[in-house]
């Protein structure tokens, strides 16, 4: 135990544990409204995007991958959740056709013209995070709790817009709520969640975030705000426990996943048996 | 002077006509039934009174204090709704949609509480949406839409698949709304026999408007005999 504690007063562990719990906190905030509003696979597709994007800047030899990932994203995201609501069949394949195009061009691409020596390694780090998250640096940390900070504000602050335009779209719009614009902002805000996010499970993981928790939290809670806090509690413990036992060996991503998985195995019992 | 006035409206998607020449009043007071097939362009005209859809051509004007913000809408029911864990009072309260920030205030609390108690649904305030009857969810989203309207109700298909005790409730319930509280209403339907049984005025829809009149009116036209001899049969 003592050994155990120990490894608490690494600085890399707390970073670790601070942008975790801050991300997951995020992703289950907004995977509500995603998986409500039947957008779940649009997270595994933007993940996907954002892959293709950070080839395309390691190609490039960007210092700052952000900077071309972030918008690549959302741009994305943005036609995504516009066409998405139109044409749903076509949405929803040409999801699919975007997502593996990315994950194949972005490999491609990495394969062809990166001078890494390890390009294996490479690669499956940022499709499943692996060990990345315990190399940050105070300056990712940073850049993370801002995210975080902002798309939780933005959160708090239209809840009540967001609550009725998930669940009404043409009676919030016929009460004078901009929706094109909600849409617009739960597009903007998924795009940064999942890159961010990217740093912590990887990007073909992702998803797992967004979904997980959203998912378990409505095995058992009956109304929107109770989900959103239970979804919320149920994301960041199973990110810190999660975190906390990747120090003893396994993927951290992978933990993260499988914690969720278990805890909504859990929820789904809970909630059978109290029907 | 009239709350809606339509003039000359022509609508349609991308440039294919749907429905045209429709003119109509809806003074304060009135109940508006709006009638035809499917396809005939009724949802595009609702569609249109709230502003998510532009006419192709034509006029559509509020007068007498209303806006098109305050049009109580009922829309019909989406995929969306039939798994999502929202309690009756959030949904209640999600139509007095003014603010920012996680919270509602006092006065809105109150109206949407009173709304509920109106709709007789106060025992149901706490349930999970998802797990009421079809009745009692359309008694919530009627709740809802007079949250947002102390004028105008629109409502779309109001009793689609409510079997027959709950339909006559709900027009009973709808025509209380119209007489006691003076709430002017629009219902489209494709029942011409409730309508004409419930309404003051009839707009009959079908690619170009067959009638708009009193419901006195119109069941003297042949048109209105027609349908309602169908209709009467039915019933």
């Amino acid at each position: 135990m003592s050994t155990f504690l120990h490894y608490f007063s690494y600085p890399f562990v707390q970073y670790a544990l601070i942008v975790g719990v801050l991300i997951a906190l995020c992703s289950s905030l907004l995977g509500v409204t995603l998986v409500l509003k039947r957008f779940s696979f649009i997270g595994d597709g933007l993940s996907h995007v954002a892959f293709g994007a950070l080839a395309i800047a390691t190609v490039l030899q960007l210092t700052n991958e952000m900077l071309l990932i972030l918008p690549i994203t959302m741009a994305t995201a943005i036609l995504l959740l516009r066409t998405g609501q139109k044409a749903h069949i076509k949405g929803d394949a040409s999801l699919a056709m975007l997502s593996v195009g990315a994950l194949a061009l972005g490999y491609l691409l990495m394969n062809v013209f990166s001078e890494s020596a390890n390009i294996s390694g490479d690669v499956c780090s940022t499709l499943f995070g692996s060990t990345s998250i315990l190399t940050l640096g105070t300056e990712d940390v940073w850049l993370c709790g801002i995210m975080s900070v902002i798309v939780i504000l933005l959160f708090l602050m239209f809840y009540r817009q967001i609550f009725s335009v998930t669940f009404d779209e043409d009676f919030a719009a016929a009460t004078g709520v901009r929706t094109n614009l909600y849409n617009l902002l739960i597009a903007v805000i998924t795009a940064i969640v999942i890159v961010v996010a990217m740093n912590l499970v990887g990007s073909l993981l992702i998803s797992a975030l967004v979904i997980f928790p959203a998912l378990s939290a409505m095995r058992i809670f009956k109304n929107f705000k109770a989900v959103i806090l239970c979804s919320a509690v149920i994301s960041v413990l199973a990110a810190a426990l999660g975190i906390i036992l990747s120090i003893m060996g396994p993927p951290i991503g992978s933990t993260i996943v499988a914690v969720n998985i278990g805890i909504f195995f859990v929820f789904s019992l809970i909630g059978r048996i109290k029907k | 002077m009239a709350q809606l006035i339509c003039r000359d409206l022509t609508l349609g998607y991308e440039g294919k006509t749907v429905a045209e020449q429709i003119d109509f009043a809806v003074h304060k007071g009135d109940y508006l039934c709006i009638v035809g097939e499917n396809g005939s362009g009724k949802s595009t005209l609702i569609k249109a009174l709230l502003h998510l859809k532009k006419p192709l051509s034509g006029t559509i004007t509020f007068g007498d204090g209303l806006t098109q913000k305050k049009i109580g809408y009922l829309p019909q029911q989406t995929v969306i709704q039939r798994d999502f864990p929202a309690s009756v009072q959030e949904i209640v309260l999600s139509g007095c949609l003014s603010g920012l920030g996680p919270f509602y205030t006092k006065e809105q609390k109150a109206r949407a509480q009173m709304n509920i108690e109106k709709m007789g649904i106060a025992d149901l305030a706490k349930r999970c949406y998802r797990e009421l009857s079809g009745g009692q969810q359309q008694r919530v989203l009627l709740a809802r839409a007079l949250c947002a309207t102390r004028e105008l109700l629109l409502l779309d298909e109001p009793v689609t698949g409510l079997d027959p005790k709950v339909t006559l409730e709900m027009y009973d319930l709808i025509t209380l709304l119209n007489k006691e509280d003076g709430i002017t209403v629009i219902m489209v339907s494709h029942d011409i026999g409730a309508a004409v049984q419930y309404a003051d005025h009839i707009l009959h829809v079908s690619r170009k408007p067959l009638f708009f009149g009193t419901t006195e009116d119109y069941l003297k036209t042949s048109i209105g005999s027609a349908f309602t001899k169908k209709g009467g049969e039915r019933k």
